[in-house]
């Protein structure tokens, strides 16, 4: 369904001739296209909206280059557009100089975050001897997801036996477990919850006041649509978020989520998830994340041009 | 009649829920380029896609012109009908499964944690409260711990659960639990698949798999296969139908989290350009959060303000 954003400029650009610098008119035409390419992304409107337009201001007198076409030219600055807003440094994962590193895994419902808190604390447990906690009490068999995949993966685990639905006392037994246990980074694996559920959203503020995390991640699944930023705002007002797992990317969803969350939040997108297998996380990589949001494989060559 | 008016009512107070009363976007008196930008930014905001925004505004607009509509009220209950007609043109919308086969086989599909499983458990409820004899199969027999999860559903709706190790073959499951569920004369046997990307192959293959053992034993007519989408995502939906009904020929869509602020849009496109029926709405994580799929209520969801543009 998505042709790469290059081909469908290069159309674009196909009647313009000669050289000389790009028209006001050329750059609308070609902008048009960059709009649909970012909406089909399921980048949110707004952040389109005023992509969109400094872009334009970018593109409009711009000097056509011998070396590339202009399609490309423009393709170029669309991309270092994206990069800069998504911020180009890798955030790294918090790790306290006092420890215990405290972590909470949040967000909707199905998007990741038991798999994740167990993908991290893999990723983390030569340097480091992890625990994750199950916070989970509402999902049928949630604590023996955790359970099962941390005993994969030889991670620590702490669960509550009986059938508590006090969330907050679970964390205070894993506290002090992971005091006796010497547990240096403690992960909290919490409930799906829909970002306007207030009694859900309140229970997690409790229970990041008893935790006092380092850090709080939020994850998102990669195919989510425009209410994206709805989601991330929402959970970053209530819990004040220090970053977010981008899950799912293995997938073919173009991910104009992680663009818009980053803009709207400039919460720092961590990491990206990469598979259902443990090992399956990456570093989150923006310039990589434009590349894809665009839906093309050779631009960072052209940019350097520009 | 009572219980579906007061299914009506549960989606109405979900949706209130989050909107806080219904505001209308269109409070101007005119149609002018403001309306038409606002029709466009609620569209897309919902998920609906640029393409489909801009076919249906066009056609919209030429509507104006041959009608002679004149203020945004008459525009927008126009638009509410055009957009329903369509949905309803598709043959299965918002229809319900007919337990008319001895067993019907249902397969639940879907990428990774869209609410297959909690779907499973929510369809089997109905059809337990119809008096109806539930077996649930336990073909998700890869994600850590998806057998005590279905199984814990199973308890809690009293339908007897299917089941064998984690790891072993899926298809051997599926076809398990169809012997089991006509050996006790069971009225339906609802299966439960494993979370994949629609984009993966060899999943997918895994999964015609499990579709073809069930059919070549009770025929396509006994059997709806079902795609669960979590209404909360975006253009990837699209993909995720079209490559899930090119693998298995869907009998139709389950829209999941609908209780969430989304507006599910991309089921627009499915319907349009796919002819897929949407059948059911979840509103909830437990098992009474079913409903049909009811096509005017969600258009007009759809046209709601509920923050997202404030
Ligand atoms: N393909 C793929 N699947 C993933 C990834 N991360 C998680 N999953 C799968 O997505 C589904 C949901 O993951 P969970 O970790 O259970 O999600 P959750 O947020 O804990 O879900 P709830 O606790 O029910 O809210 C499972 O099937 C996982 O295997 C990923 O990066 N890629
Ligand atoms: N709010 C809400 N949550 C739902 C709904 N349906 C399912 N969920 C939740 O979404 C999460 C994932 O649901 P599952 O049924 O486990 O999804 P799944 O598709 O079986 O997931 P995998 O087997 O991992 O691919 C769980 O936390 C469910 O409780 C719904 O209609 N509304
Ligand atoms: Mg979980
Ligand atoms: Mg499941």
């Amino acid at each position: 369904m998505f042709e790469a954003l290059k081909e469908r400029l290069e159309s674009v650009f196909n009647t313009l001739k000669g050289k000389g610098k790009l028209s006001e008119e050329d750059v609308n035409a070609a902008l048009r296209e960059v709009r649909r390419a970012l909406l089909e992304a399921d980048v949110d409107y707004k952040v389109v909206k005023s992509l969109v337009d400094s872009i334009r201001g970018r593109c409009i007198g711009q000097e056509v280059l011998d070396s590339i076409t202009p399609g490309q030219q423009v393709v170029a600055i669309v991309y270092e557009e994206l990069v800069s807003l998504m911020g180009e440094d890798v955030v790294p994962f918090i790790i306290s100089s006092k420890p215990p590193t405290l972590c909470m895994m949040v967000g909707l419902q199905g998007s990741g975050k038991t798999t994740s808190a167990v993908k991290i604390a893999k990723r983390i447990q030569n340097a480091h001897n992890p625990l994750v906690v199950a916070c989970d009490l509402r999902r049928p068999a949630a604590i023996e997801q955790l359970k099962v995949l941390a005993q994969q993966s030889k991670v620590a685990f702490y669960g509550p036996s009986g059938g508590t639905q006090d969330v907050i006392k679970v964390a205070k037994e894993a506290l002090a477990y992971a005091e006796d246990h010497l547990n240096d980074v403690i992960i909290f694996d919490t409930a799906g919850r829909l970002h306007v559920d207030e009694d859900l959203m309140e229970e997690l503020s409790r229970l990041k006041d008893l935790v006092n995390p380092h850090e709080i991640l939020l994850v998102v699944d990669a195919m989510t649509g425009q209410e994206a930023v709805k989601v991330a705002t929402s959970f970053h007002e209530k819990l004040s978020l220090t970053g977010v797992v981008l899950s799912k990317l293995d997938g073919d969803a173009r991910g104009g989520a992680a663009l818009a969350i980053r803009a709207t939040t400039q919460v720092p997108i961590k990491f990206a998830g990469v598979g259902e297998g443990i090992d399956a996380i990456e570093l989150f990589d923006a310039k990589r994340m434009a590349q894809r949001i665009i839906g093309m494989g050779d631009v960072m060559g052209l940019a350097e041009k520009v | 009649m009572f219980l579906w008016s007061k299914l009506k009512d549960s989606l109405k107070e979900v949706k209130n829920r989050w909107s806080g009363g219904l505001v209308s976007l269109f409070s101007g008196s005119t149609i002018d380029e403001e309306f038409w930008d606002s029709l466009e930014e609620i569209l897309i905001s919902g998920d609906v896609g640029i393409d489909l925004t801009e076919e249906l505004i066009e056609e919209l607009q030429k509507t104006v012109k041959r009608e002679g509509l004149k203020t945004p009220d008459q525009l927008i209950a126009y638009f509410i009908d055009l957009v329903t007609e369509r949905l309803v043109a598709v043959d299965g919308m918002g229809k319900e499964i007919v337990l008319d086969k001895s067993p019907k086989v249902i397969v639940l599909v879907g990428v990774n944690g869209s609410g297959k499983t909690t779907t499973a458990a929510k369809l089997a409820e109905q059809f337990h409260r119809q008096g109806k004899k539930v077996i649930l199969g336990a073909a998700d027999t890869f994600r850590a711990a998806a057998i005590d999860q279905l199984k814990i559903w199973g308890e809690r709706t009293g339908s007897r659960v299917i089941a064998q190790q984690q790891g072993s073959d899926s298809a051997a499951v599926a076809y398990d639990a169809l012997q089991a569920a006509r050996a006790s004369g069971a009225d339906v046997l609802i299966i439960d698949t494993a979370g994949r990307l629609h984009s993966k192959h060899n999943l997918m293959e895994e999964l015609t798999k499990i579709v073809r053992v069930i059919e070549r034993e009770v025929g396509r007519d006994s059997m709806e296969n079902l795609l669960v989408l979590d209404a909360v995502m975006g253009q990837n939906g699209f993909a995720q139908a079209e490559s899930f009904h090119k693998a298995l020929s869907l009998n139709g869509v389950i829209l999941s989290k609908y209780d969430n602020t989304a507006k599910g849009g991309v089921i627009l496109a499915i319907a349009h350009r796919l002819a897929l029926p949407i059948r059911y709405i979840g509103l909830g994580e437990s098992v009474d959060d079913l409903r049909l799929f009811e096509p005017q209520e969600f258009v007009r969801a759809l046209l709601e303000n509920n923050g997202n543009n404030v």
